[in-house]
């Protein structure tokens, strides 16, 4: 587990090769999230400091997007799309399958932070509705029972 | 090299890529082929050649559009014409290979089409086939045919020649050429292409900027991406073009996050023009410098909209500011700004090669040339596609589309998405134009298209768009932050059973407050899908409030499943899978589904064997428990 300072090291050297630039300040929240998984609460500070913003803002831009998580995710990513055409031929009930088997709400973290479970608006792969994604693994035409069995690949 | 030098190793790359004396081997990896299994196809493509010793040239291609016969691979052998084959999943390229490169069977059995003037005996020619005949292509021209990572594959194809040319035009000539074609907004909001280029032309602030806006947020098209995708260089032109008309060496993209792949290809593209002298400083030796920076946004759809998506690059909330002024006058960092959609930018270097005349001829009075759909749902071939203006919903449904699956009745079709409107049967003739789309109380929007069958509940569909634009709304102004959840509170009690006789008269009169006073364009239109669907599917309403049924049986809590012992064999399959224990019986006898235990998730109906079929969904009167289901108004058995 690193130290308060080791993070913050490690965020700043992330978010470093930006300074500088016209456009800072989403592209640093990116950058952190794409190295930690998340945005941890010493990445504000550090964030708002190269952006020339204060913490408080560059929190209140990360919580306006959806793209941005403030809790460490599980190993393994799911996402089920609940897209306009998933919607229509049944997503919703992968979903529900889901939430029981793992006994998560969306948007939360299992216990034992095997799996995070998150709903997607579109991922564009309309014609393979419904669409479940683990980690970057598409699944197509997917039903309940079978997210429960795709599951088990990665227990 | 200058760009005629350039033009010259384009096309004998190309030609040398088709007449080779090896076979050329093309396999589809835009987002939809991957996630079909392209990647591995394309892995095991290569694992076979190689055990064999086989000499081929492979490459990947964008999307062709026929998602539903991904993963797609297209073979080129000596002397044959390009051979269009679908569904070539990792265990099937060994056969193919062994029968078509080793013995020389073309193998019709697996063919889609061919392509080229050559045809091959039993295979129907790729543009004649029923989804393609139909289509026009401009925008997705390339898509599916070259490979997005070769620059050059794009040049031979006539590529950065509207560039090269628009550089010895005047930039009135070139905003004139786009005023003849009568390009407009493909966004949705169908704005005239040149009237903002000519507004952002002349403008005397400077420096100004092109924004290139691929934040496609309708959560069911899919269109910008594969264009993206499949063709990036057109639209980096289209920006160099749009650069070129308004004076300004400012380029942006902004780019949905959920599109990694795109972004991977247009930093490509963006690096392998500056080579070339086609992007850049002094491009081929002209006064025009053209740079173009990629954001990507960070998942916020009401950045689809202009001055939200314009404070997102600036780092800000995406929150919509009040009109005027428009970004022309003051778009980013307060700037002159022209922003155009991905689609329009694609459309424009072909009209400058061609001409606004040529490009004018496709499509009805208003609204000129083609557009691209991403047609999804209850549809034979979903995927992607693109149609002259003026075209009816009839075809696009039933002669692209090929119809609904298992001949189900057609119900409705979305376009716009969630801020569009569904569209009835008897409105299928209406030919898709900006106007009539809009009098019949949807819009064009971006490009989603999703088919709906008797199967889908039209309050289920208008309460899901509701609770996206609830979900999506930035929070700025009362009617869109307070009034969409109100509405929304009103279709979920609906679906719940518990609607009130004035219900529709109330959604309607808040639909009509929100659209008056919210600030922008996701609050004026969110309450189009409930208003559309009260006025073509009233009846469906009326059902739900007053009967408390919900006729396609979707609303959980307005149908229930029961097992038909007659039918059932006793497998059991549903009792040992059902997840909340509701399906309880002894061997030998058909199970019984505790109504109060019950879900309605339906894992009972998918893993019942489908040829016995004993599970019926039933609505109406007696929900909770009932003795006698035949007594019932509605019956439907699964399979």
């Amino acid at each position: 587990m690193n130290t308060a300072v080791e993070l913050r090291d490690e965020i700043r050297e992330t978010i470093e090769p930006l300074r500088g630039r016209q456009i800072v300040l989403i592209p640093a929240l990116q950058a952190v999230q794409e190295k930690f998984g998340y945005l941890p609460t010493e990445a504000f500070e550090e964030i708002g400091e190269l952006a020339n913003v204060s913490a408080n803002t560059a929190y209140g831009v990360a919580s306006f997007y959806a793209q941005f998580r403030f809790v460490k995710p599980g190993e393994h990513m799911v996402k089920v799309c609940l897209g306009t055409a998933c919607h229509v031929c049944g997503s919703s009930r992968i979903v529900d399958a889901l939430e029981r088997e793992l006994n998560i709400k969306e948007g939360e973290t299992t216990e034992d932070e095997k799996f995070s479970l998150e709903s997607v608006r579109c991922f564009g792969s309309c014609a393979l509705a419904p669409v479940m994604v683990v980690d970057d693994e598409v699944y197509g035409q997917v039903t309940g029972p079978k997210a429960l069995d795709i599951l088990k690949k990665y227990q | 090299m200058n760009f005629p030098e350039i033009q010259s190793k384009a096309n004998a790359d190309w030609k040398g890529l088709w007449e080779s004396d090896k076979p050329l081997i093309m396999v589809g990896l835009a987002t939809c082929g991957r996630a079909a299994g392209g990647n591995a196809t394309m892995a095991a493509i290569k694992d076979e050649l190689a055990q064999r010793g086989i000499e081929a040239n492979v490459i990947s291609v964008g999307c062709v559009g026929m998602c539903y016969l991904e993963p797609l691979v297209d073979i080129v052998k000596p002397g044959r014409p390009r051979i269009s084959y679908s569904h070539i999943t990792r265990e099937k390229v060994p056969e193919l290979i062994e029968d078509y490169l080793v013995n020389d069977n073309p193998r019709p059995d697996l063919a889609v089409g061919t392509i080229g003037e050559d045809s091959v005996e039993g295979i129907p020619k790729f543009w004649e086939l029923p989804m393609l005949k139909p289509q026009v292509r401009i925008a997705l021209r390339n898509c599916g045919m070259i490979d997005p990572e070769n620059i050059y594959h794009y040049i031979a194809q006539g590529g950065y020649s509207g560039l090269t040319r628009a550089l010895g035009m005047s930039q009135e000539d070139v905003i004139g050429e786009v005023e003849k074609s009568g390009l407009r907004g493909r966004g949705g909001a169908g704005f005239p292409t040149w009237r903002k280029w000519k507004e952002a032309n002349r403008s005397k602030a400077t420096p100004k900027f092109v924004v290139c806006n691929a934040d496609e947020g309708d959560p069911g098209a899919f269109m910008d991406r594969s264009v993206l995708e499949g063709d990036p260089h057109a639209v980096l032109e289209g920006m160099a073009l749009a650069g070129y008309s308004i004076g300004t060496p400012n380029g942006y993209i902004y780019c949905r996050a959920e599109y990694p792949l795109a972004v991977k290809r247009l930093n490509i593209a963006i690096q392998q023009a500056k080579e070339l002298n086609l992007l850049g400083e002094n491009i081929q030796g002209s006064d025009f410098s053209f740079d173009v920076q990629i954001m990507q946004g960070a998942g916020a759809f009401v950045c689809g909209e202009g001055s939200a998506l314009m404070y997102s690059i600036e780092g800000k909330r995406g929150m919509p500011r009040v009109r005027p002024p428009r970004s022309v006058e003051s778009g980013l960092w307060g700037l002159p700004t022209s922003l155009n959609n991905v689609e329009t930018f694609a459309n424009v270097p072909s009209i400058i090669v061609k001409g606004g005349d040529w490009f004018a001829g496709y499509g009805t009075e208003t609204g000129k040339g083609t557009k691209t759909f991403a047609l999804t749902g209850k549809i034979n071939r979903p995927g992607l596609i693109e149609v002259p203006m003026g075209i009816t919903l009839r075809e696009i449904v039933y002669d692209i589309g090929g119809g609904i699956p298992e001949d189900k009745p057609f119900k409705a079709v979305q376009t716009g998405g969630p801020s569009g409107g569904c569209l009835p049967a008897d409105l299928l003739d209406t030919p898709v134009d900006y106007e009539t789309l809009t009098k019949a109380g949807s819009i064009m929007g971006s490009g989603g298209m999703v088919i709906m069958d008797t199967d889908t509940c039209m309050i289920d569909v208008a309460r899901y768009f509701l609770a996206f634009c609830v979900e999506e709304s930035c929070g700025k102004c009362v009617p869109c932050r307070e009034g969409l959840p109100l509405m929304l509170d009103i279709l979920e009690r609906i679906s719940q059973g518990n609607g009130q006789p004035d219900d529709i008269e109330r959604l309607q009169q808040m639909g009509k407050t929100i659209i008056g006073g919210a600030l922008c364009g996701l609050g004026t239109s969110a309450p189009n899908p409930v208003l559309s669907s009260i006025r073509y599917f009233r009846e469906e309403w009326e059902a739900h409030i007053r009967d408390k049924r919900c006729p396609a049986m979707v609303c959980k809590d307005l149908f229930h499943y029961e097992i038909l012992s007659k039918r059932c064999v006793a497998c059991h399959r549903c009792l040992w899978s059902c997840p909340t224990k509701a399906i309880t019986g002894h061997s030998l006898e058909a199970p019984v589904i505790n109504q109060a235990r019950c879900t309605r998730c339906g894992t009972c109906v998918t893993v019942c064997p489908a040829r016995v079929s004993p599970i019926a969904k039933y609505t109406g009167k007696g929900i909770a428990t009932s003795d006698e289901p035949q007594a019932l108004e509605e019956v439907t058995v699964h399979g």
